[in-house]
């Protein structure tokens, strides 16, 4: 575990050397680490209060109050199912639901082999293509439970190939 | 280089690009425009210019507005008007080059419509929802490359800047004050006001900020424009600092609009190139910086204080108003806040008059407003009409009415703190006062469209759960009301509630209208009252029947297949379903719904096939018939 806190807190200051220390920073320093890390470990925060000079409870609810930010590490894959209106009314909850049956995982959790992370967001502005889920930055319009099976699909055979090239 | 000179370039190089000699390809890459493939065909056009070695312009434009068939290309050839094709693949793509850019054959079955009349192909003009649009805020949205300054300055753009800064700061307040420009965000607060009340403090500095915030699911008018035409909106920033006497703006965009961001971020850049943005702009004593921030995921965000208290680095909590923002705003100092729409309206106000804005809108209602289509509607995208087009006119002259001659139940306009109005609110003209005394409200301009399939409690519940989750927390009534109100709509969906449930929901909206602070709580109640006004029939049916009459909430149906008409030797249903609840009937080989097993994920109504039509569902679910007995049709609701 020692380690992970080294290599966290070393990767948390070559940010922070790269950005002003005035506290209205602080949202754009999170966003830049969680680009960085894909989460926001405690060691990162704790690192972060100390170089504003704020409370760590400061960093920590900044943290909690934003949808954006998480604090479990992400899957190699991220999914994040639109909760829009346009795409409730289209079925988005039943492609949540069908999400949450394949990956037996729920919202803002990761599967244990960490391939996948699952999230719901609160809308990408792609109502016009309803339902729609989001699978690494990728926009994927009209996914049902049929195309959800699709995608875990192509990603089975990706890796599948993957590990055949290894041989 | 003096800016005359610059637009004076830019112009002759968009003319050279429009009206030369060279084939022109547009590919809409868009937010929407990706989600339906536009990379991949942008991908192949590229690909097969370079190996015929074509002499041919190609650039990436923003949203045309007609999402419903992305993605879409147009092609420019000499010779021929623009023409606009619709649902492009990859292999249309390349087809498209080998027979009308090397032959002349335009391909009129894959024509979505041209961009000028013309003798030769079907035109935009000709369709229905010409007649109702007024292309301001949109003008460029799809023709312009939104990465290339050049492109924006060739068609106009920062001349409104220009000539602003020959004006008095004064003179451009009084301007924009006799245009009644109201902020196009959902209050519709006249911008006028607000900027004198700024620009009359004496504290310094002052701040500008354009919200594009728009947290309201259901809507991406703010993201479109961005994605199109973000130098619209700086430009009007840019104008409005100057007549506030601001030095710094911000410009505030959703974390989820990667797309958004990256090219606002673009435009800066370019625009401090040409000292559009920056020190001492276009040569004039006046100074105006502008920073992009990410705004991280909170609804709540979009109300004034709160995106305030976001931008200072804290959580988006409101604060009580007054001292108001233009007063006491951003780091304390007065501070001028805008949707990106109002501030993208400012450039074509100064260029054309006020008077020329006064022409377009109903008499407090001024100017064009920009919608969103969604939902269950033929052409979703978006949309610009008049302010006093009325909604039946938006749904069914421009939207094109329901599809799968579905029947229209409800329009859900203003998100989350707007309402669901029923058909015979549909006559009612757009404007930020009609909509109000309805009940709901006119918001940031989403519309989502709702028919017989859907249902008005489930809905209820489903913005309530929203409003719920986005509430900061500060006010008990908002915080914990909403929470009350959300488990009693959670329990009627279930077929769980009591008559007496819906006086109680309707003496919790009145107390969290009345005890929270800001617009989410103010306005969080309405969607349940709007939806207890005018379909109270529905909400009676869950109560009293355990009945869903539009068949959609999940506990209260079930699927069923109907014996007599089941193929029997088709097998589409059970290949498809998800949990394997289906199997066949060893004697009759009809097939059989295992309803413990299923999930009610509706993948097997799709497939079964329209000629057996075989799948239905009934609701209360305790209408389906028990093994071997003889089903009971007559209550359903097919």
């Amino acid at each position: 575990m020692r380690n992970e806190e080294t290599e966290v807190k070393e990767r948390t200051w070559s940010i922070l050397e790269t950005v002003g220390s005035k506290k209205e920073s602080l949202i754009p320093i999170l966003q830049k680490i969680q680009e960085e890390l894909g989460y926001l470990p405690s060691y990162a925060m704790i690192e972060v209060a100390r170089f504003l000079n704020i409370p760590e409870i400061d960093v920590y609810s900044v943290v909690t109050f934003y949808n954006q930010f998480r604090l479990n590490p992400p899957g190699k894959h991220s999914i994040r199912v639109c909760m829009g209106t346009a795409c409730h009314v289209k079925g988005g909850h039943i492609t949540l639901e069908a999400w949450e049956r394949r990956l037996k995982i729920g919202p803002g959790e990761t599967t244990p082999d960490r391939e996948f992370d699952l999230d719901t967001v609160a809308c990408v502005g792609c109502c016009a293509m309803a339902p729609v889920s989001v699978v690494d930055k990728r926009v994927e319009a009209k996914a049902d439970p049929t195309r959800v099976d699709g995608i875990l699909l192509s990603y089975q055979l990706q890796k599948g190939q993957e590990e055949k090239g290894k041989d | 280089m003096k800016f005359e000179e610059v637009s004076k370039q830019a112009q002759a190089q968009w003319d050279d690009i429009w009206n030369g000699s060279s084939p022109v390809i547009l590919v809409g890459t868009a937010t929407c425009g990706r989600a339906s493939g536009a990379l991949d065909v942008l991908r192949t056009i590229r690909e097969t210019v370079k190996k015929q070695d074509l002499n041919c312009v190609v650039y990436e434009v923003g949203c045309m507005g007609h999402c419903y068939a992305e993605p879409l290309v147009t092609l420019r050839k000499p010779g021929f008007p623009p023409i606009c094709y619709g649902r492009v693949s990859p292999v249309l793509a390349e087809n498209l080059i080998n027979n009308f850019i090397l032959n002349d054959d335009p391909c009129l079955e894959f024509v979505l419509g041209a961009l000028e009349e013309n003798d030769l192909v079907p035109s935009f003009q000709d369709f229905p929802r010409w007649k109702y649009e007024k292309r301001i805020l949109l003008r460029n949205c799809g023709e312009i490359n939104p990465e290339e300054i050049e492109h924006s300055i060739g068609k106009g753009g920062y001349e409104g800047l220009a000539k602003a800064l020959q004006m008095k700061p004064e003179e451009i307040l009084s301007e924009i004050k006799r245009s009644k420009l109201r902020g196009l965000g959902g209050a519709g607060f006249p911008a006028g006001e607000k900027w004198e009340v700024c620009r009359h403090s004496e504290e310094e500095p002052k701040y500008l900020i354009g919200n594009g915030d728009e947290g309201d699911p259901g809507a991406f008018m703010d993201r479109a424009i961005l994605e199109s035409d973000p130098h619209s909106v700086l430009e009007g920033m840019v104008i409005s600092g100057y007549a506030i006497g601001a030095r710094y703006g911000y410009i505030y965009v959703r974390a989820e609009y990667p797309l958004a961001v990256q090219r606002v971020q673009r435009a800066i850049d370019q625009a401090e190139e040409y000292n559009l943005v920056g020190e001492k702009i276009l040569g004039s004593d006046f100074s105006f910086d502008i920073k992009l921030f990410q705004g991280s995921g909170a609804f709540v965000c979009g109300e004034a204080t709160a995106l305030i208290s976001s931008i200072e680095g804290k959580p988006g909590i409101p604060r009580h108003r007054p001292p108001r923002v233009a007063v006491q705003g951003l780091f304390g100092k007065p501070t001028v806040l805008n949707n990106v729409k109002t501030l993208a309206y400012v450039p074509h106000i100064i260029k054309n008059g006020a008077d020329w804005f006064l022409q377009t809108g109903t008499e407090k209602s001024k100017g064009t407003v920009v919608f969103a289509l969604a939902g269950k509607v033929v052409n979703t995208g978006l949309v610009e009409v008049p302010m006093g087009t009325t909604l039946r006119q938006l749904i069914f002259q421009v939207g094109g009415g329901i599809p799968k001659g579905k029947r229209f139940k409800a329009v859900q306009i203003g998100g989350p703190s707007g309402g669901c109005l029923p058909d015979s609110a549909l006559d009612l003209p757009i404007d930020f006062d009609s909509l109000q005394e309805s009940g709901a409200m006119m918001g940031s301009g989403g519309m989502v469209v709702l028919d017989e399939d859907d249902c008005m409690v489930e809905v209820a519940r489903y913005f309530l759960d929203f409003t719920q989750k986005e509430s900061c927390g500060k006010c008990t009534l908002c915080r914990l009301g909403t929470k009350q109100m959300l488990d009693i709509l959670d329990e009627i969906t279930k077929g769980r509630g009591r008559m007496e449930d819906l006086e109680t929901l309707r003496e919790l909206a009145q107390d969290i209208k009345q005890g929270s602070l800001c617009g989410l709580g103010r306005t969080a109640p309405n969607p349940v009252l709007t939806t207890l006004r005018y379909f109270r029939e529905e909400y009676e049916a869950h109560i009293q029947e355990r009945r869903c009459p539009s068949l959609m909430c999940q506990p209260l149906i079930a699927y069923y297949i109907l014996p007599e008409k089941c193929a029997r030797g088709c097998d589409a249903c059970v290949g498809t379903c998800t949990v394997e609840a289906i199997s066949t009937d060893p004697k009759s080989r009809t097939k059989v719904i295992d309803q413990e097993k299923c999930v009610k994920c509706n993948t097997c109504l799709v497939a079964c096939p329209p000629q057996y039509d075989a799948i239905v569902k009934l609701s209360p679910p305790d209408l389906v018939p028990k093994r071997g007995s003889t089903p009971s049709v007559g209550k359903t609701v097919l």
